[in-house]
């Protein structure tokens, strides 16, 4: 899994059914990376309806929020119009979980990524990764204290 | 995880004062996971009442609940007529007819001033108060409702879990 200090792997992924968001292409933001196992299940759900009430702390410091599984656009779409989510959950799907793969969270058993979160500051670096276990909602008190220390 | 901040004069409590154990829930109004907490909590507190401290703090997840924000500034209304934990068990009781409607029906069953309650609903204070309970939340390592904590460590299990521990810890 990447650390601190490691520059944060490129990509391209589906925004939605017919947009896709390019990492460095988001300039002058910081960028918090969720990976989560997979739509739909209850803990990532969890997760999820909580940063989306977040998205208001998060624009203090700059940042913008990207959800990411190996679930497809479609998945996505659905899985964000129920939850009523405001914010983007990218389709790491094809090839399946290569970004997920380049942080190093992809777990290949299950066929779905970690629990794992990354704070990018505005270079593209890493400046804070934690990975979670798989069954816990890791919150979003690392989050914030990532933020505050940029 | 530890709670930020520690309890204060901002709080509501219940209980004992300067009770050794203190037991803090953040707790959204609509959500059904808090809804089954409440009749747990409400008999922890009949029992050990007399030698413990229960705080609730509001933790809305207003995206997913639509009367959650609502039902959280009323309750903080209420408080202003001195009526918080009246509104909060109340709400808790009714869950499943939430609406801004039956808010404001609640509101009149507890006797509360309509028109002061309708002037304080719209205050900015009440807002930041709810903001500022759900920022303490997140900071403290709230990941979703209802969470508690005990003297101001995470627990992190459900209200049937926090009976269990008190059985064994309430002399």
């Amino acid at each position: 899994m990447l650390q601190k200090n490691d520059v944060a792997p490129d990509f391209t992924l589906f925004a939605t059914p017919n947009q896709k968001i390019t990492l460095s292409e988001i300039k002058g933001k910081n960028v918090i990376l969720a990976f989560y196992p997979a739509d739909w299940s209850p803990v990532c759900s969890d997760q999820m309806a909580l940063y989306n009430e977040m998205l208001k702390y998060f624009k203090k410091y700059d940042a913008e929020i990207f959800g990411i599984s190996v679930d497809s656009k479609w998945c996505h779409m659905a899985f964000s119009q129920s939850r009523n989510l405001h914010f983007p959950l990218l389709a790491d799907f094809e090839p399946k979980g290569e970004t997920s793969n380049k942080y190093g969270v992809y777990n290949k058993e299950e066929g779905e990524c970690n629990r794992a979160l990354f704070v990018i500051d505005k270079e593209g670096i890493i400046q804070w990764s934690y990975l979670s276990p798989m069954a816990v909602n890791p919150g979003a008190d690392g989050i914030l204290e990532a933020l505050e220390k940029l | 995880m530890s709670l930020k901040p520690a309890v204060n004069k901002t709080d509501h409590i219940q209980g004992k004062k300067n009770a050794k154990i203190v037991i803090v829930e953040y707790g959204d109004y609509q959500c059904p996971y808090c809804g089954a907490a409440y009749p747990i909590l409400k008999e922890m507190m009949k029992k050990y009442g007399e030698r413990i401290q229960f705080i609730f703090r509001n933790f809305p997840l207003s995206e997913m609940h639509k009367y959650a924000r609502s039902a959280a500034i009323v309750a903080e209304a209420a408080a202003l007529q001195g009526k918080f934990w009246e509104m909060h068990d109340a709400i808790y009781e009714n869950q499943e007819y939430l609406s801004e409607t039956f808010l404001l029906e609640l509101a009149e069953k507890l006797e509360l001033d309509p028109h002061q309650l309708n002037i304080d609903i719209k205050k900015s204070e009440l807002a930041s108060k709810v903001d500022s309970d759900f920022e303490s939340g997140v900071l403290s390592g709230v990941n979703g409702t209802p969470s508690f904590f005990v003297n101001g460590r995470k627990f992190n299990a459900g209200a049937d879990d926090l009976m269990q521990l008190m059985s064994e810890i309430v002399k």
